[in-house]
């Protein structure tokens, strides 16, 4: 069976609470907190971006795939903060890995969709027999507009999966998506914040396309909630996983070690996926995992996943992704925030 | 003038309406009201709604729902008066068919509020523009100044305020239409998130979709179509200052008081005679101060009455037995559409579990902004 022999997982050390985003804009720092069950988020440091974030999370799925990156076929990374508009993120990650130049790149957009995606379509080649490794990231160092709710929230990191079918760590049972018109949050060219239609990106657009893809994919694969050790969905607040888990029907035991928006905040392409790899620093052979992503515009990838017995063998051999999140963390004031993350109008 | 009844009511649910847009919705109300009235032409009707121009950006939507509705040709009028545009379109209604120039007007109210507006913009366009708004003033704003006010020269408080959420909760609770058919409890509207001290979330009412309608018919045209009848007994409207700092006393809402007392001098009636009442209760504080505008208890002492029980479902005058605005939601033109449909409904005596028990006579107050205009309603059960 064709799945994941290589994973890894990487966000930067830098954070910023909620408390102290909140201070700067004479919010009160427990209604966001409870609103939203977020109270930090990771920052990028200065030099890295989605290319260096998904390079450091190719790195580590490397080191548990084994293999040499020179056999891997194909890399798509997945982000909705590609560094350039046009010239792709992929390409120098091919370069820094030393993979190619036999191998398929393009870069993927869909809001927080696109890690998924490209994680679909390296699967879908492998098992069609295409290649013998494929590589599907999904990164991002997105941003939210000073004062806008979603600044308590956008987050950086990202996740990377290299797809085989021999040794495989983690089997994929079943694939399903579900994508409608849907136009709850969006940024035009040139633009550099988003912008979003308040509580219609609620019920219509998380809710409709997460639980369609999970009510989906259980049905095809004739599975109930009861099957899975752990279910992750995306992660845009800590709340609408939970509801969209709880309704499912999971428990919150089965929703929780997949659920590390409270310290991540939302890395938009890496969301999901980094959750999924959370689960694997403690899944057990045999166990099963719901992933369902969404992305706006809007629509939802869902992955049955398995945990074979090779998940002992490699998990060790690149850093857990909890030691990642917890340890050497730095928090940083408003002010070097903001600097950080070039908000600061400069006199060039 | 000959005498008036509201022969048939219609409306949507109220809440986050996302499969509807603003014509939908007036459509469904509209037509409900038609096929409960039992007619089969309107001759006439009025449209309330305060802004679908910033709203949804529709200007013109008399003639643009008449012609959705399927009756392009009937005349067809909007009546804007911020918050009371759907009192105030009954309202004219009842002139048109009560003068003779016509016999059966559909008079209903819309709102579609949650397409993307900055809905506290907006609804920001109720107060005074130049010397309120312009200057950072929102509503909740507005409506704190009254209750802070209303704690300081009458001891009103903070769980005064709670209980009137509480009990429009409870009211709503029974409601199927309502946004919010839960109750809550003093301790979470005390608990909720602070919007311009002292109200809080819970103190305020939701930005909501929603559309409303009633049939206006003469009497002789009600009387011959075998169908419930209600009778319109009294309209009395007023108009106040529209800025706060123009009025003398911010704990009272003058054009309130004028308004029911010239309703309540048509219909030859005192507040006392009154079953049953839907009121304007935008936020918390306004309930209290209509209620006192009114009559219905002292000024200084509607804390009070409402902690006491007086003006639940079972006490001395039930009000807002629908959930008002707080809990059955404020898509702000078709509120005061709605207020009248709740008091028809219990006239008729077929509102089920919210029934006030042997209501004949019924009372609505609708008020736009922070009371610059007012429009008072008497209804009474016929038969």
């Amino acid at each position: 069976m064709t799945g994941i022999v290589g994973y890894g997982a990487y966000v930067p050390r830098y954070r910023i609470k909620v408390e102290e985003i909140a201070a700067q804009w004479g919010k009160d720092p427990d209604t966001i907190k409870n609103g939203l069950l977020v109270q930090e988020k990771t920052v990028p440091g200065m030099d890295e971006d989605t290319i260096t974030i998904s390079v450091q999370a190719a790195k580590y799925a490397v080191q548990r795939a084994r293999i040499d990156p020179q056999e891997i076929g194909a890399v798509y990374i997945g982000s909705e903060s590609h560094p350039y508009a046009v010239k792709p993120s992929g390409t120098v990650l091919i370069d820094a890995l030393d993979i190619g130049p036999d191998v398929h790149v393009a870069d993927y957009e869909f809001a927080c969709k696109a890690g998924t995606e490209a994680m679909y379509v390296a699967y879908s080649l492998v098992k069609a027999g295409e290649m013998k490794y494929a590589m599907g990231i999904g990164a991002d160092t997105s941003q939210g507009a000073p004062g806008d709710a979603l600044e308590f929230t956008a987050s950086a990191g990202g996740s990377a999966f290299i797809m085989g079918s021999e040794k495989v760590v983690v089997e994929i049972e079943a694939t399903y998506s579900y994508t409608t018109d849907t136009a709850d949050f969006w940024r035009r060219e040139l633009r550099m914040y988003p912008k979003h239609g308040g509580r219609f990106t609620g019920e219509p657009a998380y809710f409709r396309h997460v639980l369609g893809a999970g009510r989906g994919i259980m049905e095809r694969a004739g599975l109930e909630a009861g099957d899975f050790a752990y279910a992750v969905f995306h992660m845009p607040n800590g709340k609408f996983p939970m509801k969209a888990g709880r309704t499912l029907g999971f428990e919150k035991e089965q929703i929780e070690p997949g659920w590390v928006v409270p310290l991540m905040g939302n890395t938009y392409s890496g969301s999901s996926p980094t959750g999924f790899v959370a689960t694997l620093d403690i899944a057990k052979p045999g166990d099963r995992i719901l992933l369902v992503s969404f992305g706006s515009g809007a629509g939802s990838d869902a992955f049955v996943f398995r945990v074979t017995e090779e998940i002992e063998a490699v998990r060790d051999l690149a850093p857990s992704f909890k030691s990642l999140l917890e340890e050497n963390r730095i928090y940083l004031n408003y002010g070097e925030y903001a600097k950080f993350r070039g908000k600061i109008l400069m006199n060039d | 003038m000959r005498e008036v009844a509201i022969l048939g009511v219609g409306m949507t649910r109220f809440g986050e309406l996302w499969e509807m847009s603003l014509r939908n919705m007036f459509a469904e109300a509209a037509l409900a009201a038609i096929d409960d009235a039992g007619v089969d032409h309107i001759d006439s009707m009025y449209v309330g709604s305060m802004s679908s121009g910033l709203f949804v950006h529709q200007e013109h939507i008399a003639a643009m729902l008449a012609d959705y509705l399927g009756v392009a040709g009937i005349p067809s009028t909007r009546v804007e008066s911020a918050c009371a545009s759907g009192g105030l379109a009954v309202r004219h209604a009842l002139f048109e068919v009560a003068s003779g120039a016509s016999d059966i007007v559909l008079a209903g109210g819309v709102e579609k509020m949650t397409d993307g507006a900055d809905a506290t913009d907006a609804l920001a366009s109720a107060a005074d523009q130049e010397y309120e708004a312009f200057h950072g003033i929102t509503f909740p704003g507005l409506y704190a100044f009254i209750a802070n006010a209303h704690m300081e020269k009458y001891g009103t408080t903070r769980e005064q305020l709670a209980d009137v959420a509480v009990k429009n909760h409870d009211h709503g609770s029974m409601n199927p239409r309502a946004q919010f058919p839960f109750k809550l409890t003093r301790e979470t509207v005390m608990n909720s998130t602070m919007v311009a001290e002292p109200l809080r979330l819970l103190d305020c009412s939701p930005v909501t979709d929603g559309a409303a309608a009633v049939i206006v018919a003469s009497m002789d045209v009600a009387q011959k179509m075998d169908r419930p009848i209600v009778k319109v007994i009294a309209s009395g409207a007023a108009t106040g200052a529209i800025a706060m700092h123009s009025r003398k006393d911010p704990t009272t809402i003058p054009a309130v008081g004028l308004a029911a007392e010239r309703a309540f001098k048509q219909a030859d009636l005192t507040p006392e005679k009154i079953d049953v009442a839907e009121v304007h209760d935008c936020f918390t504080i306004a309930e209290l101060v209509v209620t006192e505008e009114m009559g219905f208890v002292e000024l200084g002492k509607s804390g009070e009455a409402v902690s006491a029980g007086e003006t639940r479902l079972g006490g001395r005058i039930p009000i807002n037995t629908s959930g008002g605005l707080k809990s059955k939601g404020h898509p702000v033109g078709a509120s005061g559409t709605a207020q009248i449909i709740e008091v028809v409904e219990q006239l008729r005596g077929d509102i089920g579990e919210r029934q006030v028990e042997g209501a004949r006579i019924g009372l609505t107050q609708n008020m736009g902004g922070s009371g610059a205009s007012c429009v008072v309603h008497i209804l009474e059960g016929v038969s």
